[in-house]
């Protein structure tokens, strides 16, 4: 259980690219529904789900909705943990540079702006797996 | 005869781009599409599949599926080209025969 609300710890584990799929857009919103239920829910991306939060994402060419801006919007629903991860990451060929920019606001630390993205190794992955409730996988 | 081959996978995900490289020959195209467009980025893990095929092969990728993603300004393989939409056209009318690796 949460130490924060009476709510379980909710982790999504993205690892689909966006899309190709339907994966990366319909976590998002079972996310947001999550969120909105106020439980403690953290992302975790990983394989190719890291390529979800690329900054510049522009689908005026292919037809297609560019769903990407609502991740900026988890910070205003107390979604302040996005973990990203490195070996992912380079993988790919990406840094953290490569990536957008999320910030949530801290109302315990006078709403200091601090960074949603968090980056963590594999092994860190392998913790932050075990303290879940609940795993749901897209 | 010579083939385009287009492939729509991740390298890091799926084997299509593999299997094409591996089973397309000299003289073929190899145009990267959708999520295979990520196959094109030069610090990629999987950057040797695309490299080997430009050997005696083009490779070409769809610029409106790396805007999508957000890929426009990375670095891509050396000889990898560009294309957009009409190029995409251009390409199935160059070429005998269209085979996509799915």
């Amino acid at each position: 259980m949460s130490e924060e609300n009476d709510g379980k710890k909710f982790m999504f584990v993205n690892r689909r690219a966006p899309y190709g799929t339907i994966y990366a857009q319909e976590s998002l919103e079972v996310v947001l529904i999550a969120a909105a239920l106020e439980q403690d829910v953290s992302l975790l991306f990983i394989d190719d789900g890291v390529f979800q939060l690329t900054k510049g994402q522009n689908t005026e060419g292919v037809g297609m909705k560019n769903f990407s801006p609502a991740y900026a919007a988890l910070g205003d629903y107390d979604v302040s943990k996005l973990y990203v991860e490195k070996e992912s990451l380079e993988e790919r060929g990406l840094t953290l540079d490569d990536l957008q920019h999320l910030t949530w606001e801290d109302e315990d630390d006078d709403w200091a702006e601090k960074d949603s993205i968090r980056l963590v190794s594999r092994d860190e992955v392998k913790k932050l797996i075990e303290e879940q409730d609940v795993l749901l996988s897209f | 005869m010579a083939i385009l081959h287009t492939v729509n996978k991740s390298p890091y995900e799926k084997a299509s781009l593999e299997s094409c490289v591996q089973r397309s020959d000299a003289g073929a195209a190899i145009l990267l599409i959708e999520d295979g467009v990520y196959a094109a980025l030069a610090g990629g893990a999987k950057a040797d599949l695309v490299k080997a095929a430009l050997a005696d092969r083009k490779v070409f990728v769809l610029e409106p599926d790396l805007k999508a993603r957000g890929l426009a300004d990375q670095a891509l393989i050396e000889g990898v080209e560009s294309v957009d939409f009409d190029g995409f056209v251009d390409l199935t009318t160059q070429y005998d025969q269209v085979n996509a690796w799915l």
